[in-house]
């Protein structure tokens, strides 16, 4: 620890502060710009000069570390100033610099409200200019769909070049030119092609980079702000939804240093538009062959009508991506107490949670990847089942202490790796120890072990997932303190579904049986529109959007979004959080729990609960660990030796390739997403992206 | 005057053979074997007693920067030599004569001095437009390698490789770390000092960066002792120095001298007298265009060396002299030389990104006289603003000259002003005019 005056106030620091940190350790406010805490230091933009005794000219004190000041003649601590008459003069220099070619925009710019240098300028600027020349003029660039641009608002920080090339892992950004001619730009105008390029507009400090769906929508003060989490991926990273009225203007990340730190992927951010086209907002019931809009009565009656005599082992439901822990419970009950055991999500076959937690879930947590000296990965694409998770693992792999091998897609996942095959023999071969990178897991003091949706989502995928539980355990990858095996899965309700036992029961079908010819007559889908639901079953669908699975049902009864309602989603690491509601569901659609609340009445088979309290009471009394939100229930390890031993049949030829094609467009939401699908449009070289 | 015994660059006007032969004629790689033998703490040690100072411009001394070098590698990085000879300065053109004329002083300087500091390897990166000058120097650096005076296997006995290395052209690129960024392929922008070079520079190896004229006379100074350097001049300002006069003399040219000539000695002996006499001097650039002007009334008694040029609130620089008569429009040549910083800022850092162009244009208003006059005032504390708030110290050059100007040719500058706003309130027939003096208040 290192002793310092800070503004006549004592404190001791780690030697390795810059006085930036010691001075906020001292209460101190350092305005900044250029520096970001999770980038590296640029020292440019001078705005955070404070004064050392001793030396002649201000430090910049995002630059300059603590051990680089000298103690006083007598060794007294070094003394810094944030306050003195030299600091503020050499800031208001600074801000001066910075307005000078600012353009005096601030009433038609969306960063205005939420702009760093507006705020900064009420502190350090001058309430008028002295600068009687022209101001700079800069050609705005063509960055993409999402991200818009506004150069002559640039102060030329250069947090988002270092925020493409470090966190993105993108260096498709840059500064051309020199001296005032300097530009932001991207190479020859082209669109980024990072999966997390949305955070450029919160990283930009002013308004040069701003939201390009959201261009001139609303402003920051007049949105009311709910707090959430989100479930286009089964990470759970933590947003803001911004509401203005009934309307959800846009998404913002929250700072959650488990999860997500302070980044969200694009999907997650601009997924906005989808939550207000294709919605449904009344019931229909299909007669002769056609949707017809109904009332909910009538609605009910006719699936009453259906179930009349139908037998329990006939019916089946399967819960789809985005469903909430508290819908899928009550199905789940009606589904109990209408004698059905069939029971399935789609995404889950490959799991069987009765073997214990740690069989499916992301056992040494998203933060616990900094701890990780080796990483494998089968059968996934995490940059596109969990863009977030991937900027993580980059994160670790650039302090160049974790090294990365790959079995199944051969993608630019923004980091190098050894990339050891496709095929289920690699992954044989690796676990009889054939493979060079085997030495390295051995050798390894934390490997992690990664199963994605490559894997998962075949129908050998039980199989497959013990073998990669073997080789976990063989390589010595679950030990005292460490389980390195971890499922990355790609939906939001997949852990939650398993936590509370949505799977098939005893005797009950799995997804892929259900949905064969003749094996239901009524089938409940809770917003499974991925599965190709069957040609012959009375399919009653609860969702949000016209989509694939409201085309085929024969009742629609209309839901919420997850912006809509307040409902607990697990993450893949086992992380329970809860969703809020920030918006009303359009029209006369409801929540989910309460539409099979409602419907289980006009079925006979009332569910005990009027209330979510109520449901969540019944919810946690049969799975108590839902009731600590934000924390992981501790997995017993001893789950993966019973799924090693237990094997799993036959395994196929085919290579672990992850299923997820299209990042831009994996669920409900994002299809109704225009900006989604220019997005996709753009990824996919359907669009030319030059400068128009 | 300097003795032409105590001449280090003898060949500077490349009358003789700039080849090794020629050099060695000189005294070149005269006993440098033997230098070596005694050791890098004697040779560091005689380089700090001879009292070098930098040649590039700071006046940092010498013989200290080297001893900022590790003595050993304790984690296995290298260390690097690199000498800068990106000379861009305006008025500056010391460093291209010795490339030119006298290469293997350089050679001769990097093999030791990288043998001082423990470097293997040198890079000299030459600027972009020294197209000759690299030339000259690559064939003697590959004569140097040929007579196994340099290289892995060489007769000195301290592997060293020296490679020539050039830039495109930017004058940044001679900042210190500028350069070292430049070296390594990136963008040419200075870097936050600390770390300083000497422990985090090229390649994140410890480096020095030093002048080529530094470089350049340290073999005289080993071989014939620091006392032999040091008993010239005055103290704290000893040894011989390339001096350029360029402008408005009878003779421009690059000489050798004693630090510490009086400037009038200078001119009247080498530069062949002001153009139309002493008394038509107007001011003068001492050491490139970074420097203060200096009126012609400070220039009587001007000593040049570092204190003698401080005394008059300027600084030697890399003693480029610019001379001015009193044909020279004075604000328009120190707006070309804000043009010139401005042109040249590398963008990276605030104060100096926007001020030098600021400046500039405040300047280029006034050499017509069309501004006001509390802009002087104004352009003044923006000078201030950019002095010692930037990353290097592009921003501290572009400020000083306009100091300088300020300081010193106020009343002309007002005077323009006057002219102006006069010419602006008389109409076409010369008549004053109430609604033109109205409007130019």
């Amino acid at each position: 620890m290192i002793k310092l005056i800070v503004d006549g106030k004592e404190i001791e620091v780690p030697p390795e502060y810059t006085l930036m940190q010691a001075c906020e350790a001292a209460g101190a406010e350092i305005p900044r710009f250029c520096y970001h805490e999770r980038l590296s230091i640029a020292g440019n933009c001078r705005m955070c000069l404070v004064e050392v005794k001793g030396t002649p000219k201000p430090v910049a004190s995002c630059a300059w570390g603590v051990r680089d000041c000298r103690p006083g003649p007598k060794g007294e601590p070094p003394e810094i100033s944030t306050r003195s008459p030299m600091v503020k003069k050499a800031r208001e220099g600074v801000m001066e610099f910075l307005l000078i070619n600012h353009p005096l925009d601030c009433p038609i710019c969306d960063q205005g409200g939420e702009c760093d240098l507006q705020d900064q300028a009420m502190g350090y600027g001058a309430d008028t200019s002295r600068f009687a020349e022209n101001k700079r003029a800069v050609e705005d660039k063509y960055l993409g769909v999402l991200v818009k641009t506004s150069m002559n608002r640039c102060i030329q920080c250069t947090r988002c070049v270092r925020f493409a090339s470090e966190i993105c892992g993108v260096p498709e950004m840059g500064l051309t030119g020199r001296g005032e001619d300097v530009e932001i730009t991207t190479y020859l105008e082209s669109a980024l092609t990072s999966e997390l390029q949305g955070n450029l507009v919160d990283i930009c400090p002013v308004g040069a980079l701003t939201s390009k769906p959201y261009a001139f929508a609303a402003r920051p003060w007049e949105l009311g702000k709910t707090q959430s989490i989100d479930v286009m991926d089964a990470v759970g990273s933590a947003i803001r939804v911004d509401t203005r009225g009934r309307e959800v203007m846009r998404i913002l990340p929250r700072v959650n240093e488990a999860v997500n730190e302070e980044w969200i992927s694009d999907k997650t951010r601009h997924i906005v538009d989808g939550l207000r086209t294709q919605r449904l907002d009344r019931p229909y019931v299909r007669e002769n062959g056609k949707l017809r809009a109904a009332t909910w009565s009538e609605a009910f009656a006719a699936i009453a009508a259906k179930l009349k005599d139908v037998k329990g082992e006939r019916i089946g439901a399967i819960a789809g991506d985005l469903a909430a822990v508290e819908d899928m419970f009550a199905l789940q009950d009606l589904m109990t107490r209408l004698g059905s055991a069939n029971l399935a999500t789609e995404t889950t076959h490959a799991f069987d949670p009765s073997l214990g937690r740690a069989s499916y879930i992301f056992n040494p947590t998203i933060a616990g990847i900094e701890q990780a000296d080796a990483l494998l990965i089968i059968g996934c694409n995490p940059r596109k089942e969990a863009a977030v998770l991937n900027a993580r693992i980059r994160k670790r792999w650039r302090t160049g202490q974790m090294k990365i091998a790959v079995i199944g897609d051969h993608a630019e996942l923004t980091y190098k790796y050894d990339y050891l095959g496709a095929g289920v023999d690699t992954l044989s071969e690796l676990a009889a120890g054939k493979q060079s990178f085997a030495d390295v897991l051995k050798g390894a003091k934390n490997p992690i072990v990664l199963v994605g949706a490559g894997v998962t989502a075949r129908s050998d995928g039980a199989a497959l997932l013990a073998m990669a539980a073997k080789l976990a355990t063989d390589i010595g990858a679950i030990k005292d303190g460490w389980n390195g095996f971890a499922v990355l899965h790609s939906a939001a309700s997949s852990v939650g579904a398993l936590d509370i036992g949505f799977v098939p029961g005893e005797g009950g079908l799995t997804a892929a049986q259900m949905v064969g010819e003749g094996a239901l007559d009524v089938m409940f889908s809770l917003g499974a529109d991925e599965i190709k639901l069957p040609a012959d079953a009375f399919v009653v669908y609860i969702g949000t959007h016209g989509d694939r699975g409201a085309h085929r049902a024969d009742v629609i009864l209309p839901g919420a979004a997850y912006t809509e309602k307040s409902g607990i989603y697990v993450n893949t690491e086992g992380r329970v959080q809860i969703a809020g509601r920030a918006a009303f569901p359009p029209g006369e659609a409801r929540e989910d729990w309460a539409i099979i609340r409602a419907l289980s009445d006009a079925l006979g088979a009332t569910l005990p609960y009027d209330s979510l309290v109520a449901l969540r009471k019944a919810l946690t009394e049969k799975v108590p660990h839902l009731l600590r939100i934000d924390q992981i229930e501790p997995a017993d390890p001893a789950a993966l030796a019973a799924l090693a031993r237990r094997g799993g049949g036959a395994i196929g030829k085919a290579p672990l390739l992850s299923p997820i094609g299209d990042f831009y467009l994996t669920n409900p939401i994002a299809r109704a997403s225009a900006v989604m699908a220019e997005c996709s449009r753009v990824a996919s070289g359907q669009i030319l992206t030059a400068a128009e | 005057m300097l003795d032409d015994k105590d001449r280090i660059f003898r060949n500077l006007y490349g009358q003789g053979d700039w080849g090794l032969d020629g050099a060695r004629r000189r005294g070149s790689w005269d006993g440098t074997k033997a230098i070596i033998e005694k050791g890098r703490d004697w040779i560091i040690n005689e380089m700090k007693t001879s009292g070098l100072r930098g040649r590039g411009g700071a006046g940092f001394p010498t013989g200290m920067k080297w001893s900022f070098m590790p003595k050993e590698s304790t984690d296995g990085r290298p260390s690097y030599l690199v000498v800068n000879a990106d000379e861009s300065e305006p008025g500056t053109c010391k460093d291209r004569e010795i490339m030119r004329h006298d290469p293997h002083l350089l050679v001769e300087g990097c093999l030791l001095a990288g043998f001082a500091m423990g470097a293997k390897v040198c890079y000299i990166y030459v600027r972009g437009e020294f197209i000759r000058e690299r030339e000259h120097l690559q064939a003697a650096v590959d004569q140097a390698y040929e007579a196994k005076l340099i290289g892995q296997d060489n007769v000195h006995g301290w592997p060293f490789e020296l490679y020539v290395t050039h830039g495109a052209g930017a004058y940044i690129c001679g900042e210190e770390t500028a350069l070292l960024e430049s070296l390594e392929g990136k963008k040419g922008q200075p870097r936050l000092k600390p770390p300083f070079p000497a422990n985090v520079g090229l390649y994140g190896c410890p480096t020095t960066v030093n002048n080529v004229e530094s470089i350049a006379v340290a073999p005289d100074i080993l071989r014939r002792g620091a006392a032999w350097f040091s008993s010239i001049g005055r103290p704290n300002n000893v040894g011989t120095k390339l001096f350029g006069i360029s402008g408005h003399v009878n003779t421009p040219c690059v000489v050798e001298e004693a630090m510490g000539i009086p400037f009038r000695e200078l001119i009247e002996k080498h530069g062949g007298g002001i153009r139309g006499g002493w008394d038509n001097l107007l001011a003068i650039i001492p050491g490139g265009a970074s420097c203060p002007l200096i009126p012609a009334a400070d220039c009587g008694e001007l000593i040049m060396d570092f204190d003698g040029t401080r005394a008059v609130k300027s600084s030697l620089g890399t003693a480029g002299v610019i001379v001015m008569d009193k044909s020279t429009d004075v604000v328009a040549a120190i707006a070309r030389i804000s043009y010139f910083f401005k042109h040249e800022s590398c963008g990276q850092c605030t104060p100096c990104r926007e001020g030098t162009g600021w400046m500039w244009r405040v300047l280029s208003r006034m050499v017509e006289g069309r501004a006001h006059k509390r802009e002087i005032d104004m352009l003044l504390e923006v000078t201030k603003q950019v002095e010692g708030h930037t990353i290097c110290a592009l921003g501290d050059a572009a400020a000083w000259p306009i100091q300088g100007l300020i300081r010193a040719f106020r009343p002309e500058i007002e005077r323009r002003i006057d002219d102006f706003s006069r010419r602006a309130t008389l109409d076409d027939q010369g008549i004053l005019d109430p609604a033109h003096m109205a409007a130019a208040e």
